[in-house]
């Protein structure tokens, strides 16, 4: 090999190690006076540490002979466990929740042991039948020193004037504006990511004459069938039923109440508070299921304190009282939507919800 | 030569005739790695995103990244016939019909958990022991981005098989983007692809999570690991351990073993989690349909934090000029984790500037060493806490029987004065741990002998403690600014001490700094109490309180001017 | 002030003693908090009639009213229908025995004879939802997508995906539905025990209910093929695992890793 000229090496580069024999590999290391590493010297008042080079062989060749049995044994462990994955994985099946039970099962405990076991195996090697060693490195003061600062910095200087950067300012000027359309195209690109939100977040799918079915049956309802005092069920828009971005925003429950427990009046939009009478067929009164926080559907209605809970973050609202909230982060009460029945008698919608569903944003006034 | 030195000595002779590495690598295979348990809880981080990377890989094999709906028929038969997107269909796929599909979805989700709890812990044990103190400012945050970057990483990784958990948290997201004043639904839009839930999340959602994500966290954890590798791995104080150098195990062949079996324990750990704890059991939850929801929904725990903001927030909304600011969301979801991540970044910096100390620090604190910033660790772990617990309000309160909005009621009050306690009983405790230190160093380890006196009295003998035990104790003045006598002394104080501002800074360099001095007389409890002979008189009273410590050291044979005292 | 108490080996144990017992009463204070329970919802029958009553008047007037017409403590049952009967008496929440914010399941106090007696004197009273037939509550060739879809979108919000229950407002509870049987299930369905709404057989049909009952006795006896099912709560259980488990193993391996060896007469 020929010496070429050797750059700066890492900065704990022992200054000034004295050169040590060039030695094969095998042969033994010479006793003491070598040194590892670095003449360290000390600081302060603290004793410097013994030994200074990694011995060959551990102190206790018993406890390492007993070790390297237990290691040997737990790597063949670990090399049976490995043939057991592979065994696991072309002898079991999947393709049933019990096969991939027992798959799985199979498969994570061989792979599990394996690795555990060469863990382990490999812990105790280092514990027990590597010497035990504890050296010392001297670190190097982090800042360079001023020297070597000041050359630095001249270097600097010298690159920034022969660059002319510094001396002709049209040049800089120019450079520095030509890159800020750069930096903002990035951004321009990304607009085509998605439309505008215009008044999409104001509307539903909700229009007059649209009929509420049950999701999941998709049935229409009539009032004759939804009778029973204290019932609630989800309804989502007839034709929508499949569509979730119409649903995300169209997710509806109704609520059938005993006379005299909604308490009418005109609603505010923002305290709620009153169920308006002419959007109620026979003391059923429908609203939004999308929760005013932050959109889960609050569907949760105990029927006994005519709450309706979003279980998300325990928004409550009342519903005789227009869905007010009693509780809980939510800001408004849910959008009542307005309903009626149509010749066949079945629930539909009057007319959309007369107020943006949904959590609040910047737009919604 | 044997074969094998043959081949290593041609190896070795080929490589480096091309990259000059002789020595480079030997600096390298020499460089010393301190010892300390809690020095591998980076690690496990480090190793818990490795196999990340590896079962990951795994699953993009088989994982169609799609909302597009289709009908299932496969293995799990409860959902036969159910409508649901390609995503949630090829999880199930991987789940049921893919051999070891299940336990690679497993472990990559344990191991994505391990890796956010070893952040944090990590995390933790860099701030208590102050390892964050320059030179590694650069490094801490770093650290820091990673964190941010991993809870994006988890929710992003757990929200793409589209099921009904994931699905809804992905709806919160949205409600929160919506919230953000001016661009809010601009946001979202551009996110979605128009009106939630659209069609385009789960593939863009997927190219952030294998690509874009992971991409920068190979570049920062590089990034961590070479600024540790070249500032050397910070050592906790012991014997012969000093500022300048550092004492442990080399790199080969010790430290590498000892990495090599972590990285296996860490695999070892999250396949057997893999194999007998489920995890994320997607079937049970049902494709994701945004008309639908469980009770009992919460995120991955690391984004509990959030989760219990948003359920803790009074429902506080401004509507003025037509247009809504919702402060009930926008305040939860971006002041306490903002408040904890930017002051978590500046902390380096305001430490320096209040204590002055600008010195490098290349031995760890002891915790109780530094009661006022362990104090105030705690505080933050106890305000995380309180958020974290209010995020899983219902099942807490289903499961111990508490009322619902109880919980909340006591969180809104707890968030406040949980913090304020965890700082005053850590505060108290780390002082009372000096304070038996400070007993070790003046009266020595008690040994357990019992001598009786010709006077008939019985003494335990104590003896001094070894230099080992006295370098583990860390005994130092803390750095600080001039002494409050020194700097009365000065006609001028210096720049940084003067005027108002230079006030706050000495008093909050007083209440950082707050330490039991080492040269203090008497045991802090009481005027005799030591147990053995009649003590010394004590010292001045200004020595139990926050008096900036005035050097002087104790010798550990020296402690006895013991009058009455015992052997030594 | 002295302080060697303290510093008796006993004072550690004290200190811990009494942080237990001010746990203990900080919890006792904070649970079971709640009303009283709110109304339930009897219903109908069938032969036995007067059995029935007879068992009614030992055990059920006192809170009931002697015609079953309620008191201030108890609604009425009139019109409640054998079904509701049937499903309270079966799942031993009636009779109640204590004021708690909801009745929850407990061992069943009459066998099913004694209680389809109570349940036709009540319905004899006034009609009501009838016990379902075998054939009602059968799951087979139930559609358990349909199942899912129902019981997703007006079950799960209160009982869980799962049925494992959830926590309502002001101590009540939706119960876990793992003890629940399909006639229970149906009953439920159909009276709206307590807080829980009303589903009658004409929103939610006869062969929908078995779907839902279909889906959840189907879910709730398939096995857990990645292991444990941590009770199958969800994230929470799984971050506690993470941590207490996951975490706390790795750092017993860290510390054995680095632990300084004991110095043997040879080092």
């Amino acid at each position: 090999m020929s010496d070429t000229g050797v750059p700066e090496g890492l900065p704990d580069e022992p200054t000034d190690a004295p050169a040590s024999p060039q030695r094969v590999i095998g042969t033994p290391s010479p006793a003491q006076a070598r040194t590892l590493l670095g003449d360290g010297a000390g600081d302060g008042d603290r004793a410097q540490l013994a030994p200074r080079e990694l011995p060959a062989d551990p102190g206790n060749p018993q406890r390492a002979k007993r070790a390297e049995r237990i290691v040997a044994g737990l790597f063949i462990f670990s090399l049976l466990a490995s043939i057991g994955f592979i065994a696991a994985y072309v002898g079991l099946e999947v393709g049933s929740v019990d096969a991939v039970l027992r798959s799985n099962l199979a498969l994570g405990l061989s792979m599990g042991l394996a690795f555990l076991s060469l863990a382990v195996g490999a812990v105790i090697w280092v514990r027990y039948i590597m010497p035990d060693v504890e050296l010392t490195e001297q670190r190097h003061p982090l800042a360079s020193d001023s020297a070597d600062r000041k050359a630095f910095k001249q270097t600097f200087e010298e690159g920034a004037d022969a660059s002319q950067f510094t001396k002709r300012p049209l040049l800089r000027r120019t450079l520095i504006a030509a890159t800020v359309p750069l930096a903002v195209a990035p951004i321009v690109l990304l607009r085509d990511m998605g439309p505008l939100p215009g008044t999409t977040l104001r509307h539903t799918v909700w229009r007059p004459g649209l009929r509420l079915l049950a999701y999941g049956s998709n049935r229409p309802i009539t009032p004759a069938e939804f009778s029973s005092p204290g019932g609630m069920i989800t309804v989502v828009p007839d034709g929508y039923q499949d569509n979730p971005d119409a649903l995300a925003a169209a997710t509806a429950i109704i609520i059938k109440f005993q006379p005299g427990v909604l308490v009418f009046g005109k609603p505010s939009q923002i305290q709620g508070g009153y169920v308006t009478p002419n959007w109620t067929v026979d003391n059923i009164v429908c609203y939004s299921k999308i929760c005013t926080h932050v959109g889960c559907p609050a569907a949760l209605y105990e029927q006994t304190t005519h709450h309706i809970l979003c279980p998300c973050h325990q928004s409550t609202f009342d519903a005789p009282r227009g869905a007010q909230v009693l509780f809980g982060p939510a800001p408004r009460p849910l959008p009542q939507l307005p309903l009626t029945t149509d010749a066949q008698g079945f629930l539909v919608a009057l007319k959309d919800f007369q107020e943006p569903v949904g959590p609040s944003f910047w737009e919604r006034g | 030569m044997t074969l094998t030195e043959k081949l290593l000595d041609g190896t070795g002779s080929w490589l480096d005739d091309r990259f000059h590495g002789a020595k480079g690598f030997r600096t390298l295979f020499r460089k010393i790695f301190p010892d300390h348990w809690t020095f591998l809880l980076g690690e496990i981080a480090l190793y818990s995103f490795i196999i990340l990377l590896l079962t990951g890989t795994f699953l993009s094999l088989f994982f169609q990244p799609s909302m597009t709906e289709v009908t299932y028929h496969g293995a799990y038969t409860p959902l036969n016939g159910v409508r649901m997107s390609e995503a949630y269909a090829s999880t199930l796929n991987i789940s049921f019909d893919v051999r070891g599909g299940l336990l690679m979805r497993q472990i990559h989700h344990w191991a994505a958990d391990l890796f956010v709890a070893a952040i944090m812990a990590h995390m933790l044990r860099i701030f208590f022991t102050g390892a964050y103190r320059k030179p590694r400012e650069v490094n801490w945050l770093i650290g820091i981005v990673m964190f941010t970057l991993a809870l994006l990483e988890g929710l992003f990784g757990y929200s793409l098989p589209d099921d009904l958990l994931s699905g809804t948290g992905l709806r919160i997201l949205e409600g929160v983007l919506l919230s953000i004043p001016i661009v809010g639904t601009y946001l979202t839009f551009f996110l979605f692809g128009g009106p939630f839930p659209g069609n385009d999340i789960i593939p863009r959602l997927y190219i952030i999570h294998v690509l874009l994500l992971p991409g920068i966290f190979l570049a920062l954890i590089t990034a961590h690991l070479f600024i540790m590798f070249w500032q050397k791995h910070t050592q906790m104080p012991g014997e012969g351990r000093t500022n300048t150098n550092v004492v442990g195990q080399p790199t080969y062949p010790y430290f590498m073993a000892k990495t090599g079996a972590f990285f296996f324990f860490t695999f070892a750990c999250v396949a057997l989690a893999g194999t007998f704890a489920q995890i994320n059991p997607i079937w049970l939850y049902g494709p994701y349909t945004p008309a639908g929801i469980s009770a009992g929904s919460q995120p991955d725990f690391y984004m509990g934090f959030l989760e219990g903001t948003l359920r803790v927030f009074p429902n506080w909304t401004w509507d003025i000029f037509g247009h809504t600011v919702a402060w009930n969301v926008l305040i939860p979801a971006l002041v306490p984790l903002g408040l904890v991540f930017t002051g978590a970044a500046f902390w380096p910096f305001i430490e320096q500037w209040i204590t002055g100390d600008r010195r490098e620090h290349h031995v760890n604190d002891r915790p109780r060493n530094a009661p006022t910033r362990t104090a105030i660790g705690m505080a933050v772990v106890a305000f995380w806490a309180v958020f974290w617990l209010e995020g899983a309000n219902d099942v807490i309160a289903d499961h111990l029987d508490i009322s619902l909005y109880l919980t909340t009621e006591i969180a809104r009050y707890a968030v406040f004065i949980a913090p304020a306690v965890a700082y005053f009983v850590t505060k108290r405790i780390c002082l009372g741990l000096q304070r038996k230190d400070l007993h070790l160093l003046q009266h020595g380890v008690e040994t357990g002998i019992i001598r009786q006196l010709p006077s008939g009295e019985y003494i335990e003998e104590t003896r001094p403690l070894t230099d080992e035990e006295l370098a583990a104790l860390d005994v130092k003045p803390r750095p600080s600014l001039p002494a409050p006598a020194a700097q009365a002394a000065l006609e001028v104080p210096p720049p940084q001490m003067r005027g108002g501002l230079g006030r706050v800074r000495e008093q909050l360099d007083r209440v950082l700094t707050e330490s039991v001095p080492i040269d203090a007389h008497g045991d802090g409890y009481g005027a005799h109490g030591n147990g053995h002979g009649n003590g010394h008189p004590d010292g001045d009273a200004e020595a139990e309180h926050a008096a900036l410590p005035t050097g002087g050291d104790q010798q550990a044979d020296g402690s006895g001017d013991d009058a009455g005292g015992g052997p030594a | 002030m002295s302080f060697t108490w303290r510093r008796r080996p006993a004072a550690g144990y004290a200190v811990v003693l009494l942080a237990l017992i001010l746990v203990g009463a900080i919890y006792a204070t904070i649970t079971g908090s709640g009303e009283s329970a709110a109304a339930t919802t009897p219903t109908t029958s069938q032969a036995e009639i007067a059995k029935g009553q007879q068992l009614f008047r030992l055990t059920c007037a006192t809170c009931h009213g002697l015609e079953a017409q309620g008191t201030a403590v108890a609604p009425s049952l009139i019109g409640v229908g054998s079904a509701a009967v049937d499903f309270q008496v079966s799942t031993g929440r009636m009779p109640a025995t204590g004021p708690d914010a909801e009745n929850g399941r407990k061992p069943a106090r009459f066998n099913e004879a004694k209680t389809h007696a109570i349940a036709a004197y009540i319905a004899s009273l006034a009609g009501g939802p009838a016990i379902p037939t075998p054939a009602e509550v059968s799951t087979s060739g139930a559609d358990l997508a349909l199942g899912q879809q129902l019981f997703i979108s007006d079950c799960a919000q209160c009982h869980n995906f799962d049925g494992a229950g959830g926590a309502l407002t002001y101590g009540k509870y939706a119960p876990s539905l793992t003890a629940s049987t399909p006639t229970q299930m149906y009953e439920a369905m159909l009276t709206g025990p307590e807080a829980m709404p009303v589903f009658n057989n004409t929103t939610i049909t006869p062969d929908e209910k078995r779907d839902i009952i279909g889906f959840v006795t189907e879910t709730r006896s398939t096995p857990n093929p990645g292991g444990f099912s941590l009770g199958r709560v969800g994230p929470v259980t799984e971050g506690l695992v993470a941590f207490l488990g996951l975490l706390f193993f790795m750092v017993l391996a860290a510390i054995w890793i680095t632990a300084k060896h004991r110095k043997t007469a040879d080092e």
